[in-house]
């Protein structure tokens, strides 16, 4: 199933959750919504299930408005982030829910349901929990049984709010590998909804990051990641070092110093520079168009991490810098510093 | 079972257990307490209904009288409860599950039958309902008997006792959130499909709790229907009513019948009161 929006508008009192929200997403994609908390995107996500509605805007699922239809009649499976399984029925009722309460005329009868149940326990491999009640389970399996019961609906689209959120880091890594596998599986039109960009960038076929109730970039992960659209994007997505300069008539200037790069057409006056820790490359000093000294090395996995404090400037400016293990850097060290790779953005306030 | 014990020899206590003598004066001192004012009264109420023996404690509850005031106590009882019971869930409902314009109001509101004395409660239906009320010439004339009959007892009842329902569910269904709601109905359930499969098998030993304190009040309620009964011997008087006629009259050994049976369900209530509340605790 597709699903359009179209200038999607939320307030809560005061408050604007989504301001003009425009969004298509293709049958049997896997889209991340990615943001900080308030960007709005639970909400749009609530939205898009029925369970809010929007201030002004138009959702369609395959082309048809569906804003004429409550959240019962859409055949959206919804993952809760909390799961809210029914604390008083047993994993198999919970799955069986969906089923149970849908019209005579069309509702499975008893060996149908315990049919369909068995399948999707299987499909979640937690086939041996039926008779447990969700306080028995650990957060994962909640997670798992949660997915089962809204796919016993057989639903269009499936809508995950948060859907690693509340479990350890060992656990999130397992379920992100199997939601991608099941999603390859049974290919519903599937979004989640993320607030951690590598859950986003591991699993979705397209990320759409939001902040302030607007949607910032739509991408692939590696569009998000190499050609970030915004400042916003560019410091939300991978670690940055970000530096305050000022352009003028395409010279950028740090610290009232000119660092002698390239500036794209169009910014002028006060902008921020935007380098990834491991594009700023380490050289001796007079080699790079930066120097700063060495505060610490802490060196772990493939990198080392350097904390520099720059020379000159107004008062002293802290970057961290990723370097390759094999470059030795010692406190104390004066050294040389060039953004390999770099985007300037105009400062926005 | 072993605790770990202290390796050092010096003597060392739990800091949270006072010394042996103080703890002693101060179990004593709420054991004399209670038994006074609280196990005494009770005794003596059972002690004065059997004081001539089993066969006049028999012969003060057969009395007509006494039948017909357990049958109206029961019968206000049974209304009152019930329509508590509804209007208590549906006030709860909104109150924990959505947001709207006044709730906070709505919420005070709930609580004015405990704020006011249960006269006044009475006095309310008498004024409104009575042969000088708003709406007294109105009944009169189309013969309706609300005020000294049991409508007029079963609506000061009702009144008074509205908020232990709905008090007892707002807080549980706060708690409980609207998510499992949400989820029902996103898997294709209708309004009523939600409520009775998930709401309210998610509230049921609170709903049970409330409707057992709500019953307790109902039948011991004494002040509100005092005012609107009008003391009809064998027509109007509930319970509480008839064991105070009775004492006025001297007749101690009936009174205190009636009264035992009151105090009876006290302890009944009592009972399922404190079974409920392990239920509850465990969710």
């Amino acid at each position: 199933m597709t699903i359009e929006l179209k200038n999607i508008v939320k307030k809560f009192g005061a408050f604007t959750a989504l301001d003009g929200v425009d969004l298509k997403v293709a049958n049997g994609e896997l889209l991340a919504l990615l943001g900080p908390s308030g960007s709005g995107k639970t909400t749009l996500l609530r939205i898009i299930a029925g369970l809010d509605w929007p201030d002004a805007g138009e959702v369609s699922f395959d082309g048809e408005s569906t804003l004429g239809h409550g959240a019962s009649e859409r055949r959206v499976g919804f993952v809760f982030q909390h799961y809210a399984l029914f604390r008083h029925m047993t994993v198999f009722e919970n799955v069986a829910f969906g089923l149970r309460v849908q019209p005579r005329a069309v509702r499975k009868d008893e060996a149908g349901i315990r049919m369909r149940v068995k399948e999707l326990l299987d499909l979640v491999q937690l086939d041996w929990l039926a008779d447990r009640y969700p306080n028995q389970l650990s957060g994962g399996q909640r997670q798992r049984i949660a997915l089962a019961r809204a796919l016993a609906i057989e639903p269009g689209i499936l809508l995950l709010d948060e859907p690693f959120g509340a479990l350890d880091a060992k656990v999130r890594k397992e379920l992100r590998q199997w939601l991608r596998s099941l999603h390859s599986e049974i290919s519903v039109t599937s979004i989640f909804v993320t607030h951690d960009q590598e859950e986003a960038l591991e699993v979705a076929n397209r990320v759409v990051v939001m902040d302030k109730g607007q949607i910032e970039q739509i991408g692939t992960p590696a569009e998000v990641y190499d050609n970030p659209a915004t400042a916003f994007v560019h410091g939300f997505i991978g670690e940055s070092i970000v530096l305050p300069v000022e352009v003028n008539q395409g010279c950028v200037r740090l610290g009232g110093k000119s660092l002698g790069i390239a500036v794209a057409d169009g910014i002028s006056g006060a902008s921020k520079l935007f380098v990834r820790r491991h594009d700023m490359q380490v050289g001796p000093i007079g080699a790079g168009l930066l120097e700063g000294t060495i505060r610490h090395v802490r060196t772990f996995g493939p990198t080392q991490r350097a904390e520099v404090a720059l020379c000159g400037g107004e008062g002293k400016t802290l970057i961290e810098i990723d370097a390759p293990r094999d470059r030795t850097l010692q406190a104390g060290d004066i050294v040389g510093l060039r953004p390999q790779r770099y985007r300037i953005f105009a400062a926005q306030d | 079972m072993s605790r770990p014990q202290p390796t050092s020899s010096a003597p060392r206590r739990d800091v949270r257990i006072e010394p042996g003598p103080i703890r002693v004066a101060i179990i004593a001192m709420a054991l004399i307490f209670l038994s006074v004012f609280v196990v005494l009264p009770l005794a003596v109420v059972f002690a004065q209904a059997f004081a001539k023996g089993a066969g006049a404690f028999v012969a003060a509850l057969s009395d007509p009288e006494a039948w017909s005031a357990i049958r109206l106590t029961l019968l206000v009882a049974a209304i009152s409860v019930g329509l508590n019971l509804v209007f208590g869930v549906m006030a709860a409902w909104a109150i924990a599950k959505f947001d709207f314009h006044g709730k906070a109001f709505l919420v005070t509101l709930i609580d004015l039958p405990f704020s006011v004395s249960p006269v006044i409660s009475g006095l309310v239906f008498v004024l409104l309902f009575g042969a000088q009320g708003y709406w007294g010439a109105w009944l009169q004339s189309h013969d309706v008997h609300v005020l000294f009959a049991a409508p007029g007892i079963a609506l000061a009842t009702i009144f008074v006792t509205f908020p232990f329902v709905a008090r007892s569910l707002i807080p549980l269904m706060q708690e409980q959130g609207t998510q499992e709601e949400e989820a029902a109905i996103s898997l294709g359930a209708s309004g009523l499909q939600t409520f009775f499969r998930v709401t309210l098998p998610n509230i049921k030993w609170g709903l049970l709790y409330g409707v057992l304190l709500c019953n307790a009040r109902a039948m011991g309620e004494f002040g509100a229907v005092s005012v609107v009964s009008g003391h009809i011997r064998g027509e109007t008087n509930t319970m509480p009513l008839l064991v105070e006629i009775l004492y006025n009259e001297y007749q101690f050994v009936a009174s205190f019948a009636i009264a035992s049976l009151l105090a009876m369900l006290a302890l009944v209530t009592l009972v399922v009161k404190t079974v409920l509340e392990r239920r509850l605790d465990e969710g």
